[in-house]
């Protein structure tokens, strides 16, 4: 037999032993998934309002009911005045407040436009922004409904606010490609490394040093059965994201294979890095939970938008693969990106890819020294 | 059958940043010897090893193993040596037989093929071939080691403290083994801690400190020791240390095993005159008795001198 090939039945029979940690591996997407699926949401429910009107007519009155009418929103508070509209937010439950201008539907009837300041609470600035874009939204609903019944041309109330691919704001959208990245950093990235390292603690990496395995034989030995684990991965998300989820699929699943394997090698060529940074597995875990899980979670735009980072942050933010990944992946599910759309972030990764592979081949020693 | 050298090192030195490792380290190994080098944790051993396996490159000197240059031509080496690191553990989680088969398939050749020369090894481990080697006692996982590291017929076995950590039984049959492996034709270079496998090779080195202290067979090593050596008992061994020491010309005062072994400065200790004066210090049961110096003897005496040099 040869050499290769031992190695890398070897590798598979070892993480097939491992049964806890193919439990963990396998189960953790499953586990992951729902809990960002049902339990974390980014959606608002019950969301507590004030309602500042000063017109009080049919439309003021219509707007405010729609609101109610939804889950999202529940009116807590009618105010007299707009200096009453600190001390209500300083007592901290709410989240908004809706201003009606006055005479809004003589207004509205007469000079076609009129006005809706919507007050929220940045203190949670993402709450802030999802509250005032479901807002905008039911509002518009209304006036669309208005100009078709009525036939009142083009009344204007807007905040213009649109939202596109994502109208329900259904955060199971967002996260199912986070999580994707996710899971293949800790698949590919953390498992990878570990497997590297543990072979030096044990002192095994000096006879394969000594035997005629190459140094790269050792590293697509190591790299293989992850890749294989990673892809079984992406698939059970997707079915889950897509048939329990409902999250849409519009694109290419060729494309998204593609895209997913790119970022695929880009973990594991990181793993392999680290590997060859690291001489134990703990410095190996440390470094790629700390230095990479931690990041992939926060900076890459999984939980927290890019765009409302300070600018620091957004410039550390380009150097982390996963966030291409996510606006490719993003593209691909939610808008049907094609790759004419996607192939500047597909060229950075693959970038990132080679350097990473590169950098590795070189520090990979045929020696201890 | 004129002897050829397997391993040739010349004035080597190495140091890890500040610590030197080793220092000025010369010799040779013959064909077929088995060659111990014994020194204590610290002395220098893995390093060494490590720089005639290739994994390391001397700071200054230069090594040959069978003939070639460990620098410039280690990859003509590798396939060559049968190598069995200090901390080498086996992959725990595979079985005995998957061991081997990992091992002969990474070497590039079958258990079958070379199963004559573990045979011998092997057999006894046949038994328990579905086991985990995680689950082995600790003298089989090091016969398993030994027969992973010869199962691509390696021309020079290098073994790292192979039995340290094994019982005395195990011990035994370990070095009863490397015996039958040396008939075959194998070099074998073997580190030790243990002073008493000394005379199981056919030359030491006593290494202590990064610089060979010694290198002759056994028993020119224990031939070395001149001075007359007394074996001293007592009911209490920390008490009777003390007392030793103290004695006026008391040389080497060091405990091993059952006796305190003891020699003074200048020529013939009298046994009447120190077992009158322990009794005087107060010790009970003082059996005394002329010893025969072992290696571990000729160790400590040489330690002794290089100290104070």
């Amino acid at each position: 037999m040869n050499s290769f090939a031992g190695f890398v039945i070897k590798e598979f029979k070892q993480i097939y032993r491992d049964k806890r940690t193919l439990t963990v591996l396998f189960g953790m997407p499953v586990i992951m998934m729902i809990l960002f699926g049902f339990a974390i949401r980014n959606e608002i429910s019950n969301a507590e309002i004030g309602i500042l009107d000063r017109s009080k007519d049919e439309v003021t009155h219509q707007i405010i009911q729609k609101l109610e009418a939804t889950d999202a929103f529940q009116v807590r508070a009618y105010l007299q005045d707009v200096n009453e509209i600190e001390a209500l937010f300083r007592e901290g439950d709410i989240k908004e407040v809706v201003v009606f201008e006055a005479n809004f539907r003589q207004k509205l009837v007469r000079e076609q436009r009129a006005d809706i300041q919507i007050i929220t609470d940045a203190t949670n600035p993402n709450l802030a922004n999802l509250v005032q874009s479901y807002t905008a939204n039911i509002i518009q609903d209304y006036v669309k409904a208005l100009n078709s019944e009525d036939q009142i041309e083009q009344a204007g109330i807007m905040p213009k606010v649109r939202m596109m691919y994502n109208p329900e704001l259904r955060s199971v959208n967002l996260f199912v490609p986070g999580l994707i990245a996710v899971i293949l950093m800790l698949v590919s990235t953390l498992m990878t490394s570990i497997s590297i390292t543990r072979e030096k603690e044990m002192g095994n990496m000096e006879i394969l040093l000594v035997s005629p395995l190459k140094p790269y034989h050792i590293i697509i030995g190591k790299v293989l059965p992850y890749l294989v684990l990673s892809v079984v991965n992406v698939i059970t998300i997707l079915i889950l994201a897509i048939f329990v989820f409902q999250v849409p699929f519009e694109g290419s699943y060729l494309l998204f294979f593609a895209e997913a394997g790119l970022f695929t090698l880009t973990a594991l060529a990181l793993g392999v890095f680290i590997s060859s940074v690291a001489s134990d597995q703990q410095t190996a875990m440390m470094i790629s939970l700390a230095g990479l899980l931690l990041p992939t979670v926060l900076l890459s735009g999984f939980i927290f938008p890019v765009q409302s980072m300070p600018e620091v942050l957004q410039w550390i933010s380009h150097i982390i693969p996963a966030k291409w990944f996510l606006i490719i992946v993003r593209g691909i599910m939610l808008k049907g990106s094609e790759l004419l759309m996607v192939w500047k972030e597909t060229l950075i990764l693959i970038g990132m890819t080679v350097f990473f592979i590169a950098l590795s081949l070189k520090k990979f020693k045929v020696r201890l020294q | 059958m004129k002897s050829t050298i397997v391993v040739e090192i010349n004035n080597v030195s190495k140091s890890f940043r500040q610590l030197k490792a080793l220092k000025q380290v010369s010799f040779a190994v013959e064909e077929g010897e088995l060659f111990g080098v014994i020194g204590p944790d610290g002395a220098g051993k893995t390093t060494l090893f490590r720089l005639i396996n290739t994994l390391l490159i001397p700071d200054e000197g230069t090594l040959s193993v069978l003939g070639y240059d460990t620098v410039n031509e280690y990859k003509q080496i590798r396939p060559l040596l049968g190598y069995m690191p200090g901390k080498f553990s086996l992959y725990q989680d595979l079985t005995v037989e998957e061991n081997l088969q990992f091992f002969a398939s990474v070497f590039g050749t079958s258990v079958a093929s070379n199963y004559e020369l573990i045979k011998p090894i092997y057999h006894q481990l046949e038994p328990f071939k579905n086991r985990l080697s995680g689950a082995l006692s600790g003298g089989m996982k090091q016969k398993l080691a030994l027969s992973c590291a010869l199962i691509h017929k390696p021309k020079l076995l290098l073994l790292d403290e192979p039995t340290t950590g094994v019982d005395a039984v195990s011990r035994k049959e370990f070095w009863d083994m490397l015996k039958m492996l040396k008939q075959e034709g194998i070099s074998i270079i073997v580190s030790t801690p243990y002073m008493d496998e000394a005379n199981l090779c056919d030359r030491v080195a006593l290494i202590q400190k990064g610089s060979i202290l010694q290198i002759d067979t056994p028993t020119s090593v224990v031939n070395g020791f001149t001075k007359p050596l007394l074996g001293v008992k007592a009911s209490n061994t920390y008490q009777l240390l003390k007392a030793l020491k103290s004695f006026p010309g008391s040389d080497s005062v060091h405990p091993f095993g059952e006796y305190v072994h003891y020699t003074e400065k200048d020529g013939e200790p009298d046994p009447k005159v120190l077992q009158d004066y322990l009794e005087q210090q107060g010790l009970q049961n003082v059996q005394i008795k002329l010893m025969d110096p072992a290696i571990e003897d000729r160790f400590m005496d040489l330690m002794h001198t290089a100290e104070e040099v």
